[in-house]
């Protein structure tokens, strides 16, 4: 039987209004809400219902990150993951990094399937997939909307830009989930006592081999100009006036 | 010298406007000499498009019937092997690049820059983090090979008129065949193309029904604008997914975006920060799409769009 890979990224909330240090040397992330990647949320509620279809036996939740990732993974594991494991590492992570060490996670644990985030909401770099699936040799379905597995191979619906994509891929394949492919059920407080309980393994990234050394160099943070102040109209008369004054209609 | 090598995008008749704005990207990096590529079942057609852009130096063609559909497992490895004469390989941020272009990354073993927004240099590019709210300078090393994708919105399409020569390679690269495509839902080509169009009307999760949101199709045509719509209304099902306005749908710059019945989160608005004039139509006055936008009008929708649809249409 199947083991499912869920890749679970930290990131800072998606409530969060992000603000840029200063000192243009980054984000400010102290004291600032952190939770689960909401793509992984999706990505692992599909894991969870492969199994549950009793398509898949394990789904094994990995994340690449410093310590605090394990509060992550406990919530991947309230919501059923029977596993975890934590890739440790203090580094910003490029994704580049995080697909290495997924696929050294894939091959310790001799995985048949992986399901990430379609994007990671901090990066917002949407490499991961397939980048995990051009090292690992196999294929890759993006932004998926629907996934049918049959024994060997899986049929897939991807939304692109024309609308929606068939494709059919063979297993093992890298999947990355988008909005629609489901909604992540709800952790309920029994789960929580429960994952305490649940085996979450901590490895350190060095001893994978694996550098955590970015590629890319990050020169200056700094944020978006803002828009200038806009004027509030009455009513449609005003609104067609103003627009035609610009020559918009 | 930068080598910049531009992967076309096309449905196989028409090249796709986004590589046309991935070449004005190109042409900003210092040095830039620009071929693109064109790999499909049958090249000819897109390939005299790609030609026909302005600053493009060559064009090169890859034709097999593999080519026919764009799978990145399919097209990577071929372009890989392109890739060896060139420094730079760049794609559209479209789900076609997005999808192909960490696997060429991957396959080179470089980090690849996505969305990229502006040149700052032959190999330090900004590009937007946490749904826009960061801007990043990045910097690549200059002895490996960059790839990027390129944020349509932040560049305007190539002009016409040039007149590049088209050649036709050969790879011998081999295809895998654990990727098959299997169909692909035709969009509805009569209206404009949401990621190009120069104006464009969006609904929200307001509207309460796909019949409701008849009122965004109707105002759009007497308008001659594009329909987009908040993910609120897609996952509703009053508009389909690839009208999706934002961080996870599409990012746009139209000369006019009309926001109707849309609240304004931070993932919609990072999908129309660099339109050129905002107009927000929502009851509640507080709504933060009105923080952003350059009209703004306070009232409920269902009056107000069929008025504004009857005073333009006259
Ligand atoms: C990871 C992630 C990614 C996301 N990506 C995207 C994305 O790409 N695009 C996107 O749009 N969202 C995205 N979202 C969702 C986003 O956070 C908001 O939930 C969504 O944009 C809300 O859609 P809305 O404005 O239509 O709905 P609401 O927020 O519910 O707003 C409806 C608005 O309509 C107004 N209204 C109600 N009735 C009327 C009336 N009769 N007349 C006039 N006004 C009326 C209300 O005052 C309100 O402001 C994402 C969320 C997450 C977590
Ligand atoms: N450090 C990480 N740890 C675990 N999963 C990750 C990590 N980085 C990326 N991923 C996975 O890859 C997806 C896409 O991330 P990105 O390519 O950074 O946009 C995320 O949604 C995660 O599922």
């Amino acid at each position: 039987m199947r083991k499912i890979l869920v890749g679970v990224k930290r990131v800072v909330d998606y409530n969060v209004r992000v603000r840029v240090k200063p000192d243009g040397s980054g984000v400010i992330t102290d004291g600032v809400k952190m939770s689960v990647n909401p793509f992984d949320e999706i990505a692992l509620e599909e894991a969870l219902r492969i199994r549950e279809r009793g398509e898949a036996s394990e789904v094994v939740a990995v994340s690449i990150g410093p310590d605090d990732a394990q509060q992550q993974l406990r919530t991947a594991l309230a919501m059923g993951a029977d596993r975890a494991i934590l890739v440790k590492t203090d580094q910003v992570i490029e994704p580049l990094t995080a697909a290495q060490a997924l696929l050294a996670i894939v091959r310790k644990e001799n995985a048949d399937l992986v399901i990430v985030g379609k994007q990671a909401i901090d990066d917002d770099a949407a490499q991961t997939a397939p980048m995990l699936a051009a090292l690992w040799d196999r294929p890759q379905a993006t932004f998926c909307s629907k996934v049918e597995i049959k024994g060997g191979t899986a049929t897939i619906v991807r939304e692109v830009d024309a609308g929606l994509e068939t494709i059919e891929i063979d297993l093992p394949a890298v999947i990355s989930a988008d909005l629609r492919l489901n909604e992540p059920r709800y952790v309920k407080l029994p789960d929580i006592m429960k994952a305490k309980k649940k085996p979450l393994d901590v490895i350190e990234l060095s001893s994978l081999g694996i550098s955590a050394e970015p590629g890319l160099k990050p020169v200056l943070t700094e944020p978006p100009k803002p828009r200038s102040k806009g004027i509030m109209v009455k009513d449609v008369a005003e609104l067609v006036d103003a627009l035609k004054k610009k020559g918009l209609v | 010298m930068s080598k910049i090598l531009v992967i076309a995008e096309h449905d196989g008749q028409k090249l796709n406007q986004a590589t046309a704005r991935c070449v004005s990207c190109a042409r900003q990096v210092p040095g830039a000499e620009i071929t693109i590529a064109v790999l499909a079942a049958d090249p000819a057609a897109v390939a005299s498009q790609a030609a026909a852009l302005a600053g493009v130096a060559k064009v090169i063609t890859v034709a097999a019937p593999h080519n026919a559909h764009p799978l990145a497992a399919v097209l990577a490895p071929q372009i890989v092997e392109l890739a060896r004469d060139y420094t730079h390989v760049f794609g559209a941020s479209t789900a076609f690049g997005k999808d192909l272009m960490p696997r060429v990354a991957a396959l080179l073993g470089v980090p690849q820059i996505s969305d990229a927004m502006s040149v700052e240099g032959a190999y330090k590019f900004k590009r937007p983090t946490y749904a826009g709210n960061a801007l990043v300078t990045l910097e690549a090393p200059a002895d490996r090979k960059l790839v990027a994708t390129v944020r349509t919105a932040s560049f305007e399409a190539a002009g016409g008129g040039g007149s590049a020569a088209i050649s036709a390679v050969t790879v011998s690269a081999a295809v895998p065949s654990h990727t098959r495509f299997v169909s692909v839902s035709a969009a509805s080509s009569d209206r404009p193309d949401l990621a190009s169009a120069p104006k464009v009307v969006s609904g929200g999760r307001a509207l309460a029904s796909k019949e409701n949101f008849e009122l965004i199709f109707k105002l759009a045509e007497v308008m001659g604008a594009a329909v987009g719509a908040s993910r609120a209304a897609v996952d509703a099902g009053y508009a389909p997914n690839e009208l999706q306005v934002g961080q996870t749908g599409k990012i746009i710059a139209p000369e006019l975006y009309v926001a109707i019945g849309i609240s304004g989160a931070i993932q919609h608005l990072t999908g129309i920060k660099d339109a050129k004039t905002i107009v927000a139509i929502n009851k509640d006055g507080e709504a933060p799409i009105f923080e952003v936008a350059d009209l703004g009008l306070v009232g409920d929708l269902f009056q107000i769009v069929p008025e504004l649809q009857k005073s333009l249409a006259k």
